[in-house]
């Protein structure tokens, strides 16, 4: 069967692209293939900087005839019909047609159609112009002088040339003519740019391959990657030397050359006094060189690994030489940056620095970043007794672990934030708990990251972390489907995992309820305080500011009761001072907007309030925000029913990370919806346990009997309930029990109830199962033998109560209605 | 490969300005003129009205020169020997972009002393855009052995104006290709006339007092409040030659390149304020929408004017 081989010549990809459009060259062609009904063997695509190409191996010569049959109207139908089935189905005139005839309809005409297949050429030549085309580079260009004109073509970068042909193996191939743009496909392509000359005349994939490679180009990615793997080991290997490994730098190189020669360069022991991780960033980042590691010692070698794209005349000396000056100039720099840091933090101090900070905005509506370390370490403070830290310690931690973000070092290597600040706080002397956690309170990056475990560590991750989960979701900057920009999900996942993997017990709507008063205290608050806000609606304002904040926090905690009105927030806020529509007669509506515009005043000021909690000091001289929040949430009640609202919904939203994480590790999504049906359920690690255990209960043949029992009271239970309007939560009346069924049961769960409150209360949840699987048997009999609508009515009620026995006592464990099977 | 005729103090792995003149001659030699500097202050090369307001239009254009830039954050009072807050771009543009604008540059390399059998040249991603002018454009920057010495730009848009066609651009890092051409690791090092012995002259002879210099004035003295007044005043000059240059029905623009003189002084009055730290964040934003909106009506004025390729029957009008 004939192959096809098709590559698209150009100017430089950039090696973040080159992967994926391969990917699409080789999905969109084939698709397309298979849609016109060519179905193929084989399909691979190659990427180098210069070219993308596409083998397609094992295609038809042509399309497949078809053949259609087509009925039309019936014999002596008027012309208009007739003209009509002509044209539809191709015919020149009736006499192509067939004449049918059926009892019904009678004589009608029959158009029999066959089409044959085209050859697979045309459609090859069809398809590619229009894949080409519409190709879906991340960024695109025009160029040349085609690009005086609009809709000229658009690629990755300039398209030189494109090699298109189709055949099989025993015979010649031929090109695949098209034109794309003025571009005509041919069968030539080009070799290394530096290591050929002139241009390659391919017939297939083979000589394809072969002559390529002749000419210094290996067009396979994953082969380039291998060879510089290889290579780079070796060198590394014969001077004694481990290669650090780095599957992201590899990918990129792979795309900057398409004849790999790994060289070796050496740089000033001297510079190994800067950290390893701030050299390998600077070699990484600038030179996309790897960097090799001493075996003996540990610690990174005064060497590096290049690869270079030319097979030099003089072995790579002189491209080794020029590498080794740039590296040399860089980690000058590199060096230079990581001894002012050092000088800085010896000489300023902490406070100083921090102070910084002031005019670095973190968020417009959140505050400076001083205004978030200020929330981090007070929230730390407040966590570290949960997770057996040192409150004083946790906060010292806290303060310390963003002040690496304004150090030269990470200004220029992002990549090494938090590391850099260990460095620091080591070599200021500083406990080893706050080096450490300036390097751990950013983890964990992701799924596989790294937990601290360290409990000063684990208070700041989590300080962190919940900081910038409560900030952005009271400013109403939630993720959105794929949309995720403060990387929200990953804060979430990061407290789950921190709190699972460390077995901690955390009320976290506690703590997401401190972080928000810490927020409402130190930073979400609109620049002239809250009570500016109500100037909004000031008349004699001629310019009254274009506030944004009714809408999103403020409104949400102001109007939380809905006290205003019916028409929304920032619509009622306006209505109170700007009584549009408002009958001016209308002395009670009048009155009422104005009370309803006092109130909205107080609350205002109460907000501003919420800040005056800075200056309260405790017994020990420390500022105790938290008790002065908490008396005026007590206080009131449309404070706390905002607050709540946030702490409620932000829950929530950790119980789905909860159940993405859980469900990756093979847990039921079902019992964690379950278990978060029961109120209260703010403890990670008990839902976890409970999950567990009822888990493993549900595998019992007692539990997956149970579960049988529980779904058929609650069903029967659901419709009765429905029919009569009632609710069976009663508890049954011993007197009406007629079978010894009924009585067993009703003995068995009044029997277990305490046992299975008692083990719940010990956090003993496989007690608890094992109590409670005691009454399968009573429920299985009481199934069996007891007609629960009785004709009786009131038999009917106090059975129909006994189901709702069975629903109470095994919703003290779970929502057994949300589980399936 | 370097001309084997001239003479050693004219060589451009030798001599800085025979560097320059190399380059010089090379693009003469392929049909460009060969223009001097702008006479004003620029951040790049870019800001010649020869590549911004010439990228514009329909017709075609090619122009090399040597452009002093300033870049007056990047001063380093003399203390390192790889930053200038001035420094000499040469810049190349190409409209439209010929077929073969990467042999052409990388002919220019050979030209000035880099073998491309023995030096490894690549084309790494680097998308060109700058916020000030409106103007982005996809390309490279050139690698040897590793180091950064040219960028090479596709103009896609310039003003906020599509270029139709698209232009070619070529910037080389002259101090960077020089030291890298002289083997030198510091550009105060580098050999400017050729010469040695007591004739020999270097940069660090012509610049290093002036970077010396300009270091204290950027940093420390240049007068804010001059400075501020310089920008609105610069601002509101563009406005009004804009609002002049105008015809009647508004179809001929007789005043773009006096109007863009305007722009290219607020930019680098922005700098310079930048540079002296009296523009906090939210500020800096705003600054650079003000030279933007500057640089589009400019663009707007210069696609109105015949270079800009206006039709000549609307010139009466």
């Amino acid at each position: 069967m004939p192959d096809l081989l098709l590559e698209l010549f150009s100017e430089e990809i950039p090696a973040r692209m080159q992967a994926a459009a391969a990917d699409s060259l080789r999905k969109l062609v084939t698709d397309a293939l298979v849609e016109r009904g060519l179905l193929y063997e084989g399909a691979k695509a190659f990427v180098t900087p210069r070219r993308l190409a596409l083998a397609v191996h094992g295609l038809p010569a042509a399309q497949p005839d078809r053949h259609e049959e087509r009925k039309g109207p019936r014999v002596g139908a008027p012309q208009a019909a007739i003209d009509g089935f002509l044209k539809a189905s191709g015919l020149a005139s009736l006499d192509e047609a067939t004449i049918e005839s059926d009892p019904k309809k009678g004589q009608f005409y029959v158009a029999r159609i066959h089409r044959h297949g085209r050859p697979t050429p045309e459609v090859i030549a069809e398809i590619v112009p229009e894949i080409v085309r519409a190709f879906p580079w991340p960024k695109s260009m025009r160029w040349g002088k085609a690009s005086a004109q609009a809709g000229s073509l658009r690629w990755v970068r300039p398209l030189q040339s494109v090699l298109c042909t189709f055949g099989p193996e025993t015979e010649e191939p031929e090109v695949v003519r098209f034109e794309i743009d003025g571009l005509a496909s041919g069968d030539t392509t080009q070799g290394h740019r530096f290591l050929s000359s002139g241009t390659i005349r391919v017939r297939r994939l083979e000589d394809y391959l072969a002559k390529l490679e002749a000419a210094k180009v290996v067009a396979d990615r994953e082969r380039r990657k291998d060879i510089i793997l290889a290579d780079a080991k070796d060198l590394a290997l014969a001077q004694g030397l481990e290669l650090v490994e780095d599957a992201g730098l590899l990918d990129e190189i792979a795309g900057l050359v398409e004849w790999p020669v790994v060289l070796m360069g050496a740089f000033d022991p001297a510079f190994l006094d800067v950290p390893d991780e701030v050299i390998r960033a600077t070699i990484r980042a600038n030179q996309k060189c790897f960097v090799l590691r001493d075996p003996a010692t540990g610690r990174l070698a005064s060497r590096f690994v290049l690869v270079s794209n030319l097979a030099a005349s003089d072995g790579g000396a002189a491209i080794v030489a020029g590498n080794e000056r740039v590296i040399r100039a860089r980690l000058s720099d590199a060096k230079f940056f990581w001894e002012t840091d050092r000088t800085t933090n010896a000489t300023v101090p902490l406070d100083e620095r921090l102070a910084k900070f002031r005019n670095v905005t973190f968020h417009e509506k959140l505050g400076s970043q001083y205004d978030r370390i200020q929330r981090i370490a007070a929230l730390a403070r407040e966590l570290a007794p949960l997770v057996g830290a040192d409150p004083e310690l946790a906060a010292q931690a806290a303060l310390y672990a963003k002040s690496d973000l304004r150090t030269e070092v990470v200004g220029e290597f992002p990549e090494v934030q938090g590391l850099m600040g260990r460095y620091y706080a080591a070599l200021e002397g500083l406990p080893a708990e706050i080096a450490a956690a300036a390097e751990e309170h950013y983890k964990p990056q992701g799924p596989t990251d790294r937990v601290p475990t360290a409990p000063v560590s684990v208070a700041v991750a989590l300080a962190d972390k919940l900081d910038t989960l409560v900030g952005f979701w009271a400013i109403d900057e939630k993720p959105t489907g794929s949309k995720d920009p403060y990387a929200l999900r990953r804060a979430a996942l990061g407290v789950v995992r921190i709190v699972l993997e460390n077995g901690l017990n955390l009320n976290l709507r506690t703590v997401i309820i401190d972080a928000i008063f810490l927020a409402l205290i130190f930073s979400i608050r609109p620049r002239d305080g809250y009570l500016s806000l109500a100037r909004i609606w000031d008349p004699q304002i001629e310019e009254s500011p274009k506030e944004t904040w009714a809408k999103g926090t403020v409104g949400s905690f102001l109007n939380s009761d809905g006290f205003v009105d019916d028409f929304g927030e920032s619509a009622s806020f306006h209505q109170m001072m700007h009584p549009d529509g408002l009958d001016p007669t209308d002395d009670d509506e009048s009155q009422r907007r104005s009370e309803a515009y006092i109130e909205l005043c107080r609350r205002l000021s109460t907000m501003d309030e919420l800040k005056a909690g800075i200056w309260f000091e405790n017994e020990s001289g420390q500022y105790d925000y938290l008790i002065y929040c908490k008396a005026i949430y007590e206080r009131e009640p449309w404070l706390k029913i905002g607050i709540d609202k946030l702490a409620d919904d932000l829950l929530a939203f950790f119980a789905d990370r909860l159940k993405v994480h859980l469900r990756e590790s093979g847990a039921r999504h079902d019992l964690v919806d379950a278990v978060f049906a029961l109120p209260g359920q703010d403890d990670l690690l008990l839902v976890v346990k409970r999950v567990e255990a009822l888990s493993r209960f549900l595998a019992s043949e007692d539990g997956r009997n149970l579960l049988a029992g529980t779904k058929r009271a609650a069903n029967i239970l659901r419709i009765e309930e429905k029919k009569d309007g009632a609710a069976y939560d009663a508890a049954p009346d011993p007197a009406r029990f007629v079978e010894a069924e009924e009585r067993a049961l009703a003995d068995a769960i009044a029997a277990a109830t305490p046992v299975i409150e008692a083990k719940l209360a010990a956090e003993d949840f496989e007690g608890a199962m094992a109590a409670i699987a005691g009454l399968r048997a009573p429920v299985d009999a009481f199934f069996e033998k007891v007609t629960v609508n009785a004709a009786d009515p009131a038999l009917r009620a106090n059975r129909l109560n006994l189901l709702g026995a069975i629903r109470r006592v095994t919703r003290v464990l779970a929502d057994f209605e949300r589980i399936e099977g | 490969m370097i001309d084997p005729t001239l003479p050693p103090h004219m060589r451009p792995d030798r001599s800085f300005q025979g560097l320059i003149l190399a380059l010089q001659r090379f693009w003469a030699d392929k049909g460009c003129v060969v223009l001097q500097p702008y006479d004003m202050e620029v951040g790049a090369g870019t800001f010649h009205p020869a590549t911004t307001l010439r990228a514009l239009g329909p017709r075609p254009w090619k122009a090399a020169y040597v452009q002093p830039s300033r870049r007056p954050k990047d001063g380093r009072y003399g203390k390192n020997p790889n930053r200038l807050q001035h420094y000499y771009q040469y810049q190349v543009i190409l409209k439209p972009s010929p077929p073969d604008l990467q042999d052409l540059y990388l002919a220019s390399l050979d030209a000035i002393g880099i073998d491309l059998k023995l030096h490894d040249v690549r084309f790494v991603e680097d998308d060109w855009e700058s916020p000030t002018l409106g103007a982005w454009g996809l390309g490279w920057e050139c690698w040897c052995d590793g180091m950064e010495v040219s960028q090479f730009t596709y103009f896609q848009q310039v003003a906020g104006f599509e270029c139709a066609p698209v232009a070619g651009e070529l910037t080389y890092g002259l101090e960077r290709l020089a030291m890298y051409v002289q083997g030198v690791e510091n550009v105060y090092d580098l050999n400017f006339n050729g010469r040695e012995g007591d004739e020999k002259v270097t940069y660090g002879d012509v610049f290093l007092q002036a970077e010396e210099e300009y270091s204290r004035h950027n940093f420390e003295h240049a007068d804010t409040a001059m400075l501020l007044e310089q920008f609105r005043m610069a601002e509101s000059a563009a406005a009004k030659y804009l609002e002049a240059g105008w015809n009647a029905d508004r179809s001929r623009h007789l005043m773009a390149q006096p109007a863009y003189d305007q722009c290219i002084k607020a930019s680098h009055v922005f700098n310079l304020l930048d540079a002296r730290g009296v523009i906090s964040v939210t500020e800096r934003q705003s600054y650079i929408l003000r030279v933007r909106e500057l640089a589009k009506a400019c663009g707007a004025a210069w696609l109105a004017t015949a270079a800009g390729g206006a039709a000549a029957d609307s010139a009466a009008g």
